[in-house]
């Protein structure tokens, strides 16, 4: 086995392409440095070699990961290389290398660096895509759902079954801004492709009846006397209110105030509460 | 009155229902229809207090007939009143739905001329849904106290999971706050959704498509602060409604003052958010934990200590039983080191096979190592230079809340920093135990 310090792989950011990385990597036996995909154009002085889609090569792969460590870890492998970690395409050639050796143990090997970080990405992967099934919001025009999304990994493929299953009738389109990719359905066809821009049509009188309405309730539901800012952000990072109905009224003057309330005050009120409360339970 | 003023109202009167939870039930919608469920639950936004919205949470009416003192729908309240019709109702779920806003329905009301009439209007609004809409989303419907039992069979086939509120947590407080309602009102309906998710399970193994009776099972809620009943006394309320009723969940509701009432908390008093908080942690221990009630609090303990929370205090008052060695010990000990999770304790079981574990490795798992070092060992040994200091064991247990709460309250008459430097004898095990126990 040969650690190449000096050489890096250059395959086309395909999933197949990197299960042919990690055919070459057995084939060469040898481990290199780092593996670029088209998207993470970097100027090394390394060498590097491409490394060309062959669909028969990524298929042997792929058939050899459920034999030899269970059908568990080939979704764990396709979750991770969703994610957003830096240098994912190396991790999970060393995970599957770890695998090869190991067998279906590689998934208790919790403690093990590449182990650990790439169940960490996924677990990242699967939280955004948790939330996201929450927090996407549709506009409707002419009967179709439209949605856009800014997530950090590529949730699309994760968040397929769950919106078919929801909305079998409907058609819909679901926009993932940062991977310019979006995932599109009609009954009962999904599919996902990459797409440059999405223009958003004019919302007509009922999608705006709707949205007052949600808004409404929105502000409604919090019981004020507990008001606690802190708490909403923990489980619903700002990143998301971006695309979110609730935080979106560019009439509104009011929702702008309450969101630039100085923090320093808020904490100091919560603790103010939590007081008032302990003496209450004491009296 | 059009549906915005509508919504405003019955959103209004049912925002201190606490239960917004859309878990338990797994299912993709049915062949032309709308509407899916996931056991975990959903949340789709979460309110300015931090908490989470999942259902559209209305009253179907708040035009109450009850005059419950605690109660903002109480008919001696000088409020607007309104009442969907299952219609509006009916449209308005849906619309949110397919954009995405909510999972589901959370239908609670008032009761509106008798119970009978209030489950009646429920049902229809609930028949609609699933019947003209073809809505597989989730339902939590309250069940009215008083209903006909045929009523609430009919409105158990239609909802996910049903929930009748204890409100107050004695006969004797509910006797006195809620004159129209009796601990058996609110029993009987609880006992009756018992047995019928009871008959069901039998009945869905013998029959494959027979309708389910409350999938998701039941819930209730109680209000905390009210009234002077202790936190041992709710705690063992609760344990027994999980015994007894089998129920999923139980709630607690920190009182909001509603009402100026000689009977209740002035207007002014805060809610008690921290004691609501040391319930839901106990609640989470029986649930999850093994506790039991009888451990956390005794009659000597009526109340729980506001520093520490239940687990790291019954650790601390039970120092025989650690340091625990993390390689060896089974999950339920490992469940009851203050840091270790139920999902760390399931990683260190998992990891474990694969080699002995150090401490490197264990904040790998997502072990709270600050908390946890001072209950375990690795391999026979402690953390490198762990020094067992009273100051480093209360930050240790402590949140940042709690040790500025500890602070103001009791300062200590020694600076921390020369409690370890000038006056530094090192604590044993035991003296943790005193140090914190006994002084606070």
């Amino acid at each position: 086995m040969l650690n190449r310090a000096d050489l890096v792989y250059e395959y086309d950011g395909s999933f197949h392409g990197l299960m042919c990385c990690v055919f070459e990597s057995y084939v060469y036996q040898e481990i290199p440095a780092d593996i670029l995909s088209p998207d993470t154009e970097q100027t090394t002085l390394l060498q590097r070699r491409v490394i060309v889609t062959d669909e028969q090569k990524a298929e042997r792969v792929l058939a050899s990961i459920p034999k030899t460590m269970g059908g568990e870890v080939l979704d764990f492998v396709w979750r991770a290389y969703l994610t957003c970690i830096e240098r994912k395409e190396l991790y999970i050639l060393l995970f599957l290398r770890l695998g090869f050796t190991h067998g279906r143990r590689v998934m208790n090997m919790l403690a093990d660096d590449v182990v650990h970080t790439l169940t960490q990405a996924v677990r990242h992967l699967d939280r955004e895509a948790h939330l996201l099934k929450g927090f996407i919001r549709f506009s409707i025009t002419n009967g179709a759902l439209l949605a856009e999304i800014d997530p950090k990994n590529s949730v699309l493929p994760v968040l397929v079954q769950h919106f078919c299953e929801r909305y079998p009738e409907e058609r819909f389109l679901i926009y993932d801004k940062t991977h310019a990719m979006a995932l599109a359905y009609e009954p009962h066809r999904p599919v996902i492709f990459p797409l440059e821009a999405l223009e958003q049509p004019e919302p007509d009188e009922e999608e705006l009846a709707f949205r007052r309405l949600w808004q409404l309730f929105y502000d409604t539901i919090e019981v004020k006397g507990r008001h606690n800012p802190k708490c909403r952000m923990t489980h619903m990072p700002k990143r998301y209110w971006g695309n979110m109905t609730e935080f979106n009224r560019p009439s509104s003057i009011k929702q702008n105030t309450r969101a630039a309330e100085p923090e320093k005050l808020l904490l100091s009120d919560t603790l103010e509460t939590i007081k008032g409360g302990q003496f209450h339970a004491e009296g | 009155m059009d549906v915005f003023e509508k919504l405003k109202i019955l959103t209004d009167g049912a925002k201190y229902d606490v239960a917004c939870t859309s878990s338990g039930v797994d299912r993709k919608a049915s062949p032309g229809g709308i509407g899916s469920s996931e056991a975990c639950g959903i949340c789709h936004s979460f309110a300015g207090d931090g908490r989470c919205i999942s259902l559209l949470k209305v009253l179907m009416s708040n035009a109450c007939v009850y005059d419950c003192q605690y109660c903002v729908n109480r008919r001696s309240n000088d409020t607007p009143r309104a009442t969907f019709t299952p219609r509006e109702l009916a449209e308005l779920t849906i619309n949110f739905y397919r954009r995405n806003y909510i999972e589901g329905l959370f239908l609670s009301s008032g009761v509106v001329k008798n119970p009978d009439y209030t489950c009646e209007q429920m049902i229809e609004a609930l028949r609609l849904l699933r019947e003209e809409y073809r809505f597989s989303g989730y339902i939590h419907a309250k069940a009215i106290p008083g209903a006909d039992s045929a009523l609430l069979s009919r409105l158990g086939l239609l909802a996910d999971r049903m929930s009748v509120n204890i409100e107050l947590p004695s006969q004797a407080s509910l006797k006195l706050l809620a004159p129209d309602k009796t601990k058996h009102s609110i029993l009987a309906p609880m006992g009756f959704i018992q047995s019928g998710i009871r008959e069901n399970s039998t009945d869905i193994v013998r029959y494959r498509h027979a309708p389910k009776f409350v999938p998701a099972g039941q819930s209730t809620q109680m209000i905390i602060g009210a009234t002077p009943e202790t936190d041992y006394q709710i705690l063992n309320l609760t344990e027994s409604l999980y015994k007894k009723y089998t129920l999923k969940r139980v709630f607690f509701s920190a009182y909001m003052p509603v009402a100026d009432n000689p009977l209740l908390p002035a207007p002014a008093t805060k809610p008690p958010l921290l004691r609501e908080h040391r319930l839901y942690q106990a609640d989470w221990l029986l649930r999850f934990y093994g506790f039991t009630a009888g451990e956390l609090l005794d009659e000597r303990h009526q109340s729980f200590n506001q520093y520490i929370d239940p687990k790291c205090n019954w650790a601390l008052n039970h120092m025989q039983y650690y340091p625990m060695e993390v390689n060896r010990a089974p999950y339920e000990d490992l469940l009851r080191v203050p840091g270790i999770g139920v999902n760390s304790a399931k990683r260190i079981i998992t990891a474990r096979r694969m080699g002995s574990l150090d401490f490197t490795a264990l904040k790998k798992l997502g072990v709270v190592l600050k908390r946890a070092q001072y209950f375990i060992l690795c391999n026979g040994r402690t953390t490198e230079g762990l020094k067992i200091s009273q100051d480093a064991v209360l930050r240790a247990m402590m949140s940042e809340k709690e040790l500025g709460m500890y602070y103001h309250n009791m300062p200590l008459h020694d600076e921390p920093e020369q409690l370890s430097m000038f006056a530094p004898p090192p604590l044993t095990q035991e003296d943790i135990q005193k140090c914190l126990t006994g002084q606070i």
